[in-house]
């Protein structure tokens, strides 16, 4: 579906070029539901703003739903959905006519973009609203309304930029449900970026990690997780005295590293914190050495672009 | 085909709230109607304005409505800027310079809707109505406007996503372009460095050249000049627009 080869965007601010994006490669297929990662500044927007064919990029290619987004646009765009950050329909204009502009956009006609527009505020739950005002709609209502302008032409890849930013919970999920039936019901291919790393977590099959223009990582959330952070062991040791010892057996421990101690805390990071915490007991009694408390804690996405980067992707935000 | 089909989605669009809402015209047009009922009849009784002051006065107001209407149509593109409709819009197939041209044409239909009732209005005040010079003076105020819509939208594109810009330099520009133009008073019994400013001023030349239609007469020098004022006006907005327009936004 998507198919990116040195996507570069170099931007001219005040006489210095400031590299949005440099050199991005990406394959995305048909179907997968994949999830945008980084912090603010790292180039994700620019990156999906290229892909569908709203910003020229500096050099590089891509295809996009069998096209070539600058030499085919016109062919890519009549493909593609896009959800953008801000909300999309015009605020003095009501919301059955923006659905209806939006198809008649896409070259339907005025019949069949009328009726496609009550199909889809009856699907995101707006069915008699067609006269209202986007003014007059909550938060998650824009949102939804928002989801069914990028739908109107039944885009086989839909991209959403920070579908869920700025919603309350049970709105998120609300969203998020409606995101997960698309894909459910007509095999939609995906294309998100998100801030909330749960949600990446939770929902894409596949994470794909920009920092600084450049992708830094790619692979199932599960995977990034086990290669680049690793699950964390804490144990609490009885005598202080015995930490060397003990840390001596945490290292032969599959996947250990980072043994740490603090007086009669060690910790240290594994592959499989569920097979290793049981295994590092039985090694301590073995051995005659008794521990007070042990947990275990599973990495956050977050933890990845630690590992990678050194920051945290929230941190940028404040 | 698909740049006309475009063009009139676009148009609908953006007209759809008008015609829901006629009265909002006349809410617009608040300016200009407060200058004929309350300034006109000033003028009326002074002596200062050359031939039958109706026949000065209205031509002038048209363009005040012309500077404030097609200048100002910038203002609603930025809005859609700043939202994301725009972006919305410009990820479908749809025309670029359909999206500009559709716009263009409510400024064009709203103005032509306004100039017509202000005519109107002004009749039974005493404007006399010299028909083919007013419908030539119509056609030349649309011109000139769709070339300030167009100037207009290029300053909103410039402005986004911020604004500032669009609308301080609306602020600073359409006040003295409107005095500088001779619309109220004449500009002839200004000092010489005002005479200077005002012939500096193409706005000055379309209001000349809208008073002389008025008035009936057709093979003026005022005309010539107002006329070239005005289509260079268009050309150069919507070619600066376009062009700003396919540079991606």
């Amino acid at each position: 579906m998507i198919h990116a080869r040195g996507l570069t965007k170099t931007y001219t601010l005040k006489k210095t070029s400031v590299d949005a994006v440099r050199g991005v490669d990406l394959d995305v297929a048909a179907g997968q539901l994949v999830a945008f990662l980084g912090p603010n500044g790292a180039g994700k927007s620019t990156c999906l703003r290229m892909l569908t064919g709203l910003l020229p990029p500096t050099s590089g290619t891509a295809r996009v739903a069998g096209h070539d987004v600058t030499t085919e646009a016109a062919a890519v765009r009549a493909r593609i959905g896009y959800i953008g950050q801000k909300g999309g329909a015009g605020e003095a204009f009501r919301i059955g006519d923006e659905l209806v502009t939006q198809g008649r956009c896409y070259g339907m006609t005025r019949r069949a973009a009328r009726s496609r527009a009550e199909e889809l505020l009856t699907v995101v739950g707006l069915d008699g609203l067609f006269a209202r005002k986007p003014s007059t709609l909550s938060g998650g209502q824009r949102r939804r309304l928002d989801i069914a302008l990028g739908l109107m032409n039944r885009p086989p890849l839909l991209f959403l930029d920070e579908p869920s930013t700025g919603l309350d919970p049970a709105s998120r999920a609300d969203i998020w449900s409606h995101i997960l039936r698309l894909r459910a019901d007509h095999g939609t291919t995906l294309f998100l970026t998100t801030h909330y790393l749960d949600e990446a977590d939770a929902m894409a099959e596949r994470v794909v990690v920009i920092d600084q223009g450049r992708i830094i990582a790619d692979g199932t959330a599960r995977g990034l997780k086990a290669d680049l952070a690793g699950d964390r062991l804490t144990v609490t040791l009885h005598d202080p005295a015995d930490t060397p010892r003990a840390a001596e057996l945490a290292m032969g421990l599959p996947g250990a590293a980072d043994v740490t101690r603090d007086g009669p805390k060690l910790t240290l990071r594994v592959a499989a914190a569920d097979r290793a915490l049981p295994e590092f007991l039985r090694a301590l009694d073995a051995a005659g050495l008794k521990a007070d408390t042990a947990e275990s804690s599973r990495p956050t996405l977050d933890d990845v672009f630690l590992a990678l980067t050194g920051r945290t992707i929230q941190d940028e935000d404040a | 085909m698909t740049f006309l089909r475009d063009t009139a989605t676009i148009f609908t669009r953006e007209f759809a709230p008008v015609w829901r809402d006629p009265l909002s015209l006349v809410f617009t047009m608040a300016q200009p109607l407060l200058f004929l009922y309350l300034f006109g009849p000033l003028l009326e009784k002074g002596t200062d304005t050359p031939g039958p002051a109706w026949q000065w006065f209205v031509p002038g107001i048209l363009i005040m409505m012309c500077l404030s209407g097609p200048l100002m149509a910038g203002y609603f593109l930025l809005l859609d800027l700043i939202g994301g409709s725009m972006e919305r819009l410009l990820v479908t197939p749809v025309s670029r310079t359909a999206l500009l041209v559709g716009r263009t044409l409510k400024e064009f239909v709203v103005l032509l809707a306004q100039a017509v009732l202000i005519i109107g209005l002004a009749v039974p005040l005493g404007l006399d109505l010299h028909v083919p010079g007013v419908l030539t003076g119509l056609t030349l105020l649309v011109v000139f406007g769709i070339g300030l819509g167009g100037l207009s939208f290029l300053l909103a594109i410039v402005s986004a996503p911020g604004g500032e810009l669009f609308y301080g330099v609306t602020q600073v520009v359409m006040f003295p372009l409107l005095l500088l133009s001779g619309v109220l008073l004449p500009v002839e019994n200004g000092p010489g460095w005002l005479q200077v400013a005002a012939a500096a001023n193409p706005v000055t030349y379309v209001v000349e050249a809208e008073r002389a239609l008025f008035a009936g007469r057709f093979l003026d020098a005022p005309v010539v000049w107002g006329a070239s004022a005005a289509v260079v006006t268009a050309l150069l907005g919507l070619h600066l627009a376009r062009r700003r327009m396919a540079r991606g936004l």
